[in-house]
């Protein structure tokens, strides 16, 4: 692959372009994320701030939230997600066309933040949904948003879309969408979906 | 402002059977405030609110605490007889006093603009569900306070228009601000997290 970037940067010397459909593809659609339309907690105010004129998320293509799922390619859960709300997290994210992403945004929405521990909050949604970027903060300032969605364009441009290592969203292997945890009479159950997180002491994360 | 003592004579008059009582706070705030008893305890509010020189027209705050069982010391006279000789020696005992819920309700007069009048209600015990009665026919205000008393101490308010949980969902079990409450055994402690954690 080297070997082809080095190619393609000498061809482009003498006005040859070459490119892959691959390239093309996730060039485009790295550019035009567009984030679905929820907040939850004080990280939405960043998230609103980080559209307006002063950091301006429409420099890389994300100022468009969309009101639907249907029409939505990234989740920025942005905030603390309560038991009662997960099922309702986890039902949008189902409800996402492919190919989707998920950013986790603040210390609630990675491990529950300051309320870890509490009888009400659920200790990262990446217990119940696959999350390709994590923003720590509390909240995150809206550079710290800019960059994580940066580096989420970065990670999409490099996606393989067939062959080994291709991208979640082109095997067809990988489930698209995650059981609904339930309201239970202590607790949601179960308490974590063991197809996308595993405890720290048993390997963690994914 | 009518002084505690006042209302506290004028409500006995008005509802001559009720048992209401001045519970004093001894810090520096000083805000003292009425134990009404639960039976009466609809009455009083709705003089309080009507009666127009107190006019306590405007439920600001309704709020919930667990009094958990506790013990007291107590000196006790005991006779004894030693050596053919009757003796009174203090003994000290250990009693326990039952635990309770209280409801504390912060009242204010819109109307005159003063307040609060503190009002406080208490249960019995502390069994599962224990009921008093809803001051939401009187003060519309309480109407969502209450449900949060309910959800998170597990007071059952009789009269309450809409007696639900208000934040937890309606599967839950538990009510999570009671002292004797902690959260759900975690499946994915490590064991050395599970032995931190306090036994029930």
């Amino acid at each position: 692959m080297t070997e082809d970037k080095q190619l393609q940067d000498e061809l482009a010397l003498y006005g040859v372009h070459l490119t892959l459909l691959e390239q093309v593809y996730n060039w485009g659609r790295s550019n035009s994320l567009w984030p679905l339309q929820f907040g939850l907690a004080c990280c939405a105010i960043e998230m609103i701030a980080s559209v307006t004129a002063r950091y301006d998320l429409g420099r890389f293509g994300s100022e468009i939230f969309r009101p639907s799922p249907r029409q939505a390619d990234l989740m920025i859960v942005s905030g603390t997600v309560t038991k009662k709300m997960a099922p309702q997290v986890v039902r949008l994210y189902n409800q996402m066309a492919e190919p989707k992403y998920v950013l986790a945004m603040g210390a609630c929405a990675i491990s529950g933040g300051p309320f870890k521990g509490g009888y009400n909050v659920v200790k990262g949604i990446d217990r119940y949904i696959p999350v390709d970027i994590f923003v720590p903060g509390c909240p995150p300032r809206p550079e710290a948003l800019l960059n994580g969605i940066i580096h989420l364009q970065e990670t999409i441009r490099r996606q393989k879309l067939s062959g080994p290592g291709k991208a979640r969203h082109a095997d067809r292997d990988q489930p698209s969408e995650y059981a609904i945890p339930e309201e239970g009479g202590r607790d949601l159950v179960p308490q974590y979906n063991a197809e996308t997180w595993r405890p720290s002491w048993q390997g963690g994360g994914k | 402002m009518l002084d505690l003592e006042t209302i506290i004579k004028r409500v006995q008059e008005a509802v001559p059977s009720c048992r209401i009582e001045l519970v004093s706070n001894e810090s520096h705030s000083g805000h003292h405030s009425l134990l009404v008893d639960d039976g009466h305890a609809v009455e009083v509010a709705r003089f309080l609110r009507d009666a127009p020189d107190i006019c306590l027209d405007y439920a600001s705050n309704v709020t919930g605490i667990d009094w958990l069982n506790s013990t007291v010391k107590e000196k006790v006279p005991v006779t004894e007889t030693v050596e053919g000789e009757e003796k009174v020696n203090e003994k000290t005992v250990e009693k326990t006093v039952p635990g309770y819920l209280e409801v504390v309700y912060h009242l204010y007069s819109m109307r005159l603009k003063q307040g609060p009048v503190i009002l406080r209600m208490r249960t019995g015990n502390r069994d599962p569900d224990v009921h008093l009665p809803s001051l939401t026919p009187v003060y519309r205000s309480a109407e969502l306070q209450e449900r949060e008393v309910y959800d998170l101490f597990g007071i059952v308010f009789d009269g309450h228009p809409d007696m639900r949980r208000l934040l937890m969902w309606e599967e839950f079990e538990d009510h999570p601000m009671r002292k004797d409450y902690f959260p759900p055994e975690e499946s994915d402690e490590s064991p050395i997290d599970e032995q931190a954690r306090p036994k029930q």
